[in-house]
């Protein structure tokens, strides 16, 4: 009996898995498969390694677990005979890769195979070197390799070259010993050993800028002649494609002068003929001689500047552009996309074909097509081809809209020339496809209408047109319903009427309407439903006559089961049964924004987000509203310690203000900071959307991150000491009444509990922290540490961060500091607020570890430490 | 560079995969859903490239089988298209006009034709002829020891009687 029949085969075992029809079934098969393979490890089987390795192969393959056979393939490879080996080497290239430990071990293996006498056995273990070797290995096996770009057999020369880019990826210092072999590769005849040769030059230049000018002085005649004899050789039927000998070489050839070229006129001078002979002479029907053609394109489009040649290039693109099969049109938008560059009026010829080529049925080629457009955009053009795209945005593809939309967007923010022409398009696309619109594009939108007073009622009625058509838009839905909440008489009354509207006729019960629908409507989410509650409360000052059918709409949501809304119901409601004295002041017009001022914030220039950003998202997100988290803190405050602002005239409250989607929950519950008379504030309260649970931290951010509020303190000391703020304790009482609902907190906690020591919590010789203890009352594990850091030396601390970390039975909370920069030798000082929950109050005191990071002269400073000395009984 | 390459069947079963670049098992798999979810999807006149992540994909669909590349976002798509057709040229050679089954059964024999064409990503031979030669010395060896091996244990076989 023939014992390689035995057992079953790798054919029997693959025609079993095929025969399965269920994946149960498969899993069942393999099971079974890899426990013999198991048991047969396990017996060191040495007969069967080899097919059990072609199995496990297999299996590994439809995506099972194969990491026990790792081994199997190292025994293989140890063995002595060739077809042992090359079973192992396939595996160890299958079942493991660099990054795992067992790779190692081979290591001493290869070294042997590498110097094998068996031509072979070196060709297998160059090959899996090549392909798996880690750096480490590289390192120890560099020498070898290296010899063996002179082996006397081409075929090992090639794959050694390949191997040693490789080699050079993972080590680039090992460039320098490949450059002199490399060079020598260069004048190889034989194709395989040219071809790994210029790939392991193209490799080596950019892996050192001295291999670079080697070959640049060295190798660059050398090659436009190699390239040459290339292109003028008659025909070899080994190397044939389509009538061209050898493209691949060719395009090595072209891609490694591109490299030599790049940024240096005397070799760009030396190739210039050959690649004017490329581009004129390369066949373009097929698709080998347009793979040359296109690298010749690349490369001429890199080397330094020769005005012929760009032409031709850009005319080889023009070509390409209009030929019909999609892959040459597709590296024809690629390519111009570099050449955009180098030559814009060339490529704005192409315009027309281009802005085709958005419509392709083609997802890859609309992409690549979509980004060169937005390229090609400038104030001239911006008008004609915003319209095309906004044209097809109405019937392209619904995957590709979220892109097409983007990136409308952003031209027409980027280049509009008129706020009448940005409202216009950016109305197209909330209508279009509001649904794909960034919520930052729609803010921008209500910004830019705030911003523009005459076209106030043209905005507000356009929108209303809008809304009647495409209502399920939610964005188009939530800047409607802000416009009409905000200019709703504009609506009804055809204010502000330009030459080009036609006037229409809406009552102030269809605007109620409108919003009603906006309201209910089952696609609204809760931002929208939000904002058409409040635009329901500035609609029943603005048309009194609706009053009462507003306040029946409220009501409807005072048991909504969504927190957010109910409260905004009641406390809405409120308002309007009870306070018809405040309230036309409370929903007077939003004043404008800066839009400069805005955009800042958007970019991300928040100034206190210190150590503690994480503190702002938590508080945030359950509030589902606010969004763009860190921005309307700081906000808040700028209307919160301007004393009395009038509403028309401060201009730096925040577009979130606007929103009315602030978390201002704090003074609601705090209760102090109401008086009816400050607009404002109280206006801020009363669109405020914060939910009742999140209390304290809300109010600590609230007052420290203040600009005014150089010094905050703990939030227990302002609440105690009003006049370190703008807050009003007279008018508590209006404010309980108004909120009724909330008014059974006391406003002012008293300020009790035991009284601990401060402690310099840590000092070094260049920064002193000390900490304040309070507690809050009621809540003995709690503990409120007001932290001052002070800076000790002469020179002022930038980009001032605080860390703190505490053991498991801590809880750490950190509010934001009170700025960043700490000015010198203790001028001034940054306060920050932690609170520490003791979930082991009493038995154990706390203890933390804190680090603190900052710039000193530009230079960055990290210090650390552990705080032991806080007092008992914290 | 060549970052793998992948033999996709038009049921979306795996025939071949290669990576040049480290991928994790867990990375392997999701990376073979995502595109063979993308490219068979793809319709037929479609041009053969899928932008995908940082990378480009070049496949071609060979009856019913896709090959796939992928491949660094400045390399010449073009050329990679033809590389896919010369290793289909050498399987087709090599097993005389080849079919999906013949890559089932052998597939240790695609991988081996594959490491003649590819190492660390990038091409080796632009011969077909050359391949051809190299298997076929490889394979021979192979079918030497087998041999000695066989009649080795014949011999025992008949010894042992």
């Amino acid at each position: 009996m023939n014992p390689f029949s035995s057992g079953t085969r790798l054919r029997d075992m693959i025609r079993a898995i095929r025969a399965c029809k269920t994946a149960a079934e498969e899993r069942g098969v393999v099971r079974k498969e890899c426990a013999a393979i198991r048991a047969a490890i396990n017996e060191n089987d040495n007969d069967y390694r080899h097919r059990n390795l072609a199995k496990l192969m297999f299996i590994h393959m439809l995506g099972y677990p194969t990491h026990f056979g790792q081994m199997e393939c190292l025994k293989l490879i140890a063995s002595a005979g060739f077809p042992e080996k090359r079973i192992g080497y396939l595996g160890l290239m299958l079942l493991l890769d660099e990054r795992q430990e067992v790779l190692m071990l081979v290591t001493n293996s290869l070294k042997q195979d590498l110097n094998h006498s068996n031509q072979y056995i070196v060709g297998l273990a160059l090959c899996a070197m090549g392909n798996i070797c880690s750096a480490e290995m590289a390192r120890d096996l560099a020498p070898e390799v290296e010899r063996l770009l002179q082996f006397r057999d081409p075929n090992i020369r090639k794959k050694a070259a390949l191997c040693s880019i490789r080699i050079i990826k993972k080590v680039p210092e090992l460039a320098e010993n490949f450059i002199n072999p490399a060079a020598a590769l260069l004048r190889e005849k034989h194709h395989g050993v040219l071809i790994t040769g210029v790939q392991l030059c193209t490799e080596l230049c950019k892996a050192s800028e001295e291999a670079l000018e080697y070959f640049r002085m060295k190798c660059t005649e050398g090659l436009v002649k190699t390239l040459k004899d290339l292109v003028n050789s008659p025909y070899a039927p080994e190397y044939d494609i389509a009538g061209i000998t050898d493209p691949f070489l060719h395009i090595r050839l072209l891609k490694l002068l591109r490299v030599l070229g790049q940024g240096d006129e005397d070799a760009s001078e030396c190739m210039n003929d050959i690649l004017a002979q490329v581009a004129t002479k390369t066949e373009s029907n097929k698709n080998a001689g347009n793979a040359i053609l296109y690298e010749c394109v690349a490369t001429i489009m890199s080397i330094e500047d020769n005005g012929g040649l760009r032409v031709l290039a850009i005319n080889i693109l023009g070509r390409f552009l209009s030929n019909r099969d999609n892959n040459i049109r597709y590296v024809a938008l690629n390519m111009l996309m570099r050449a955009i560059t180098v030559d814009a009026q060339a490529v704005q010829r192409h315009r027309a074909t281009i802005l085709e080529c958005v419509k392709d049925l083609d997802a890859s080629i609309r992409k690549r097509a979509l980004e060169l457009v937005y390229v090609l955009v400038n104030e001239s053009n911006v008008k004609p081809l915003t319209k095309e795209l906004i044209d097809y945005l109405e019937v392209s593809d619904q995957d590709f809209k979220g892109d097409l939309t983007a990136k409308i967007c952003s031209l027409v923010k980027k280049f509009s020339p008129e706020k009448i022409w940005y409202i216009d398009q950016m109305l197209k696309v909330l209508s279009e496809a509001g649904n794909f619109v960034k919520d930052e594009v729609w803010h921008a939108v209500i910004v830019v209408i705030t911003n523009s007073p005459d076209l106030h009622g043209y905005a507000v009625r356009a929108l209303y047109r809008a809304l009647q058509t495409s209502a399920d838009q939610e964005t188009l839905v939530r800047v409607a319903v802000w416009c009409i909440g905000e200019y709703g008489d504009m609506l009804v009354n055809n204010i502000g009427m330009l030459d080009v509207e036609d006037p229409i006729t809406v009552t102030e019960s269809d605007a109620v309407d409108i919003i009603e629908i906006a309201l209910k409507h089952h696609t609204s989410d809760l931002t929208t439903k939000a904002m058409a509650l409040i635009a329901l409360l500035k609609l029943s000052s603005r048309f009194p006559s609706c009053s009462e059918r507003i306040k029946e709409i409220v009501v409807q949501y005072k048991g909504s089961l969504v927190l957010e809304l109910q409260q905004r119901s009641i406390e809405l409601n409120s308002i309007i049964a009870k306070h018809q004295n405040i309230r036309s002041t409370l929903v007077e017009r939003m004043p404008t924004l800066d839009l400069l001022e805005w955009e800042e914030k958007q970019s991300g220039s928040i100034p206190n987000t210190t150590g503690s950003t994480p503190a702002h998202a938590s508080i945030n997100i359950p509030n589902g509203v606010a969004k763009p988290s860190s921005a309307p803190l700081v906000d808040l405050l700028d209307l919160n310690s301007d004393d009395v602002p009038a509403p028309s005239s401060s201009g730096g409250d925040s577009f979130h203000g606007l929103l009315d989607i602030d978390l201002s929950g704090a003074p609601k519950q705090s209760g102090v900071n109401h008086s009816p008379n400050n607009g404002t504030d109280a206006l801020m309260d009363l669109l405020s959307t914060a939910t009742p649970t999140q209390s304290r931290s809300a109010i600590s951010d609230l007052l420290n991150s203040g600009q005014d509020n150089k010094t905050p303190v703990s939030p227990l000391e302002v609440l105690s000491s009003p006049s370190s703020n703008s807050i009003q304790p007279t008018s508590s009482a209006g404010a309980i009444d108004l909120l009724d609902s909330f008014a059974t907190n006391s406003p002012i906690q008293e300020n009790n509990g035991p009284a601990y020591p401060s402690v310099v919590a840590f000092e070094s010789s260049n920064l002193r922290i000390g900490f304040n203890f309070s507690k809050l009352p009621g809540n003995p594990q709690t503990t409120i540490i007001k932290a001052t850091f002070t800076n000790l030396s002469p020179s002022v601390y930038t980009d001032f961060i605080f860390q703190a970390a505490v053991p498991k039975f801590l809880q750490l909370h950190l509010e934001p500091a009170s700025g960043n920069t700490l000015p010198a030798s203790g001028n001034e000082s940054i306060t920050q607020t932690l609170r520490v929950t003791n979930s082991q109050h009493g038995k154990k005191s706390l203890v933390m570890r804190i680090r603190i990071a900052y710039k000193m002269n530009n230079k960055d400073v990290l210090e650390e430490g552990q705080i032991n000395n806080f007092p008992q009984g914290l | 560079m060549i970052q793998f390459v992948l033999l996709i069947s038009r049921q979306g079963k795996v025939r071949l995969t290669k990576w040049y670049s480290p991928y994790t098992q867990k990375e392997r798999t999701k990376v073979l859903r995502e595109l063979s979810g993308v490219i068979l999807a793809r319709g037929p006149k479609l041009c053969n490239f899928v932008e995908w992540r940082e990378y480009k994909v070049v496949y071609k669909r060979y009856a019913s089988l896709y090959f796939c590349m992928c491949i660094d976002q400045d390399d010449n798509e073009l050329e990679v298209l033809e590389i896919i057709h010369h290793f289909v040229e050498i399987l087709d050679r090599y097993f005389g006009s080849v079919c999906e089954l013949d890559l089932i059964f052998n597939f240790h024999k695609a991988y081996y034709i594959l490491d003649e064409l590819l190492i660390a990503g990038e091409l080796q031979e632009s011969s077909k002829k050359t391949v051809a030669r190299l298997i076929a010395a490889q394979d021979s060896l192979v079918e030497t020891a087998k041999e000695q091996a066989s009649s080795i244990s014949n011999m025992i076989a008949q010894a042992t009687k």
